[in-house]
């Protein structure tokens, strides 16, 4: 692996918690790791299983996922609803080959800048060690297969035409 | 070839079952129109053509040719490039050329373990036979005979070459390919790309829609074969796992209609760009519980998620294959 390589995490934040904590992180001059990108969302509920998979197959090494605790969302059930899903993400990452680490929940309130600052560094971590996740290079070495057969049909349609071309000559100059 | 002037139509077949086809047949006695129409130049599930005579058409003098089945194999890929080459329009035809279909859920799996299992370890392969696999080349007296390889990754027809159109379900119907066939007999085309079904969740013209709750919230999921269905009330509410919600219309409910869940063959709606995230999305989000244990317990009920949402969509959605294969079989 390159010695160089940092890896490249999106982070959900919900607005009124977890957001609010790396605010709190910030202006309490904490020092986490700079490898994630925050994305402020309004809710954790907002995080559509989309926005994930997405994340992934356009190269970030991992997700973090933050919200309100159980109970404390300031749209009641938001969280939930979040957490519902991400039990069912977590068997599907599994059976599309994703390690279960790469993929990360966490519930840190308002007042919790320390623990943004834990996970954060935690995740980058794991990550790190995981290696990169590389989906955008892996669909280019997918297609390979094809691009090998493309050459080969280009070849062979050139062999063709040329054929095609002796063979219909006299019929044209008949016609 | 024929001199006529007709607009030359073709259909072709590729990794798919051949329930396409019979949807073309299933036109009934429209397709008498359709054939006065036309000219069919390709057809190699009813009729006799040879490729050659396509290889040997101008290019773009194909008006226009149906594609189904997903692609899987060196051939066709061949004859998918071919034919785009030799159409003005490219249609996929069915939810295998256009996203992948049944055979896309191959892309959970090595091609080795696929070929072994085929050739190998299949109990249907006993009696004693030796195991073998066919070879890809054969030489005898100069001669060298070739079969078509199989890709490592299944794909959408539009992951091989570009698409004009897409006429999706598994298979489509009557109704879609008639409305298709005509738009283009007439010119009546809607923009490049554009799926030929209405762009609106199926739920829209289910009849149990005014069942379908408000509030859902599913304490325990039932495949279609652990319950008696009510034949009225909203699959949801019954904690069987519809794709409604998350699947374009177009199909005239026949499955709901028939006391059957959708399986979202029809694919997503424009706004969506991977169906099985966004049904498990919504499906999941509805279950009752609020503890991760007793989540799990009523998400077991689901006990192949892949298969159950993915079931048409896999090889067109954000991984396309599981990430962790090899691009070498492996």
């Amino acid at each position: 692996m390159n010695k160089e390589w940092k890896p490249r995490i999106v982070a959900f934040f919900c607005n009124w918690c977890t957001y609010t904590a790396a605010d709190l992180a910030g202006v309490s001059r904490l020092k986490y790791a700079a490898n994630i990108r925050v994305i402020r969302l309004m809710c954790s509920g907002r995080v559509d299983p989309q926005f994930i998979l997405d994340a992934l197959s356009k190269g970030a090494d991992g997700v973090l996922i933050g919200g309100c605790h159980p109970g404390d969302c300031h749209y009641v059930e938001g969280n939930y609803k979040l957490l519902r899903r991400f039990q069912m993400l977590k068997r599907m990452l599994k059976d599309l080959g994703i390690e279960e680490q790469r993929v990360r929940l966490e519930w840190i309130s308002a007042a919790e800048g320390e623990k943004v600052k834990r996970v954060v560094n935690e995740m980058v971590g794991q990550v790190q060690k995981l290696g990169p996740l590389g989906i955008p290079q892996k669909f280019e070495e997918w297609d390979k297969e094809m691009e090998h057969f493309a050459t080969q049909v280009a070849e062979k349609d050139a062999a063709c035409a040329c054929a095609c071309a002796e063979r219909d000559k006299p019929a044209l100059a008949t016609a | 070839m024929s001199a006529s002037s007709k607009p030359k139509i073709a259909f072709y077949w590729c990794a798919s079952c051949g329930g396409c086809e019979e949807t073309v047949v299933d036109l009934a006695e429209d397709i008498l129109g359709v054939v006065a129409a036309v000219d069919i130049v390709l057809w190699p599930v009813a009729m006799d053509f040879k490729y050659k005579s396509i290889e040997a058409m101008p290019d773009k003098s194909i008006t226009a040719t149906l594609l189904n089945g997903a692609i899987r194999s060196t051939e066709q890929e061949e004859m998918a490039r071919l034919l785009r080459r030799k159409s003005q329009f490219l249609i996929a035809y069915g939810s295998c050329a256009v996203s992948g279909g049944i055979p896309g859920l191959a892309n959970q799996f090595p091609r080795e373990q696929i070929l072994k299992f085929n050739y190998e370890d299949a109990p249907t392969l006993g009696n004693g036979r030796p195991k073998t696999r066919p070879q890809l080349k054969f030489a005898e007296a100069g001669r060298e005979v070739s079969l078509p390889e199989l890709h490592n990754v299944v794909r959408s027809l539009d992951q091989v070459v570009e698409v004009d159109y897409y006429v999706p379900g598994c298979p489509p119907t009557p109704k879609l390919t008639k409305a298709a066939v005509t738009a283009l007999l007439e010119g009546k085309l809607p923009p490049k790309g554009s799926v030929l079904a209405p762009d609106i969740a199926l739920c829209d013209e289910c009849f149990r829609k005014k069942t379908k709750p408000t509030n859902l919230s599913i304490t325990e999921f039932k495949r279609p074969h652990q319950l008696l269905a009510d034949p009225d009330l909203c699959f949801l509410a019954q904690g069987v796992v519809c794709m409604g919600p998350a699947t374009r219309s177009g199909c005239g409910s026949q499955c709901t209609n028939g006391n059957m869940p959708c399986t979202g063959c029809f694919g997503p709606t424009s706004r969506v760009r991977d169906q099985g995230l966004k049904i498990m999305s919504s499906v999941c989000a509805n279950v009752a519980p609020k503890e991760e244990g007793d989540i799990d317990k009523v998400l077991a009920g689901i006990p192949d998620p892949i298969g159950t949402f993915y079931r048409y969509g896999f090889a067109k959605s954000m991984l396309r294959r599981k990430v962790n294969l090899q691009a070498n079989g492996k």
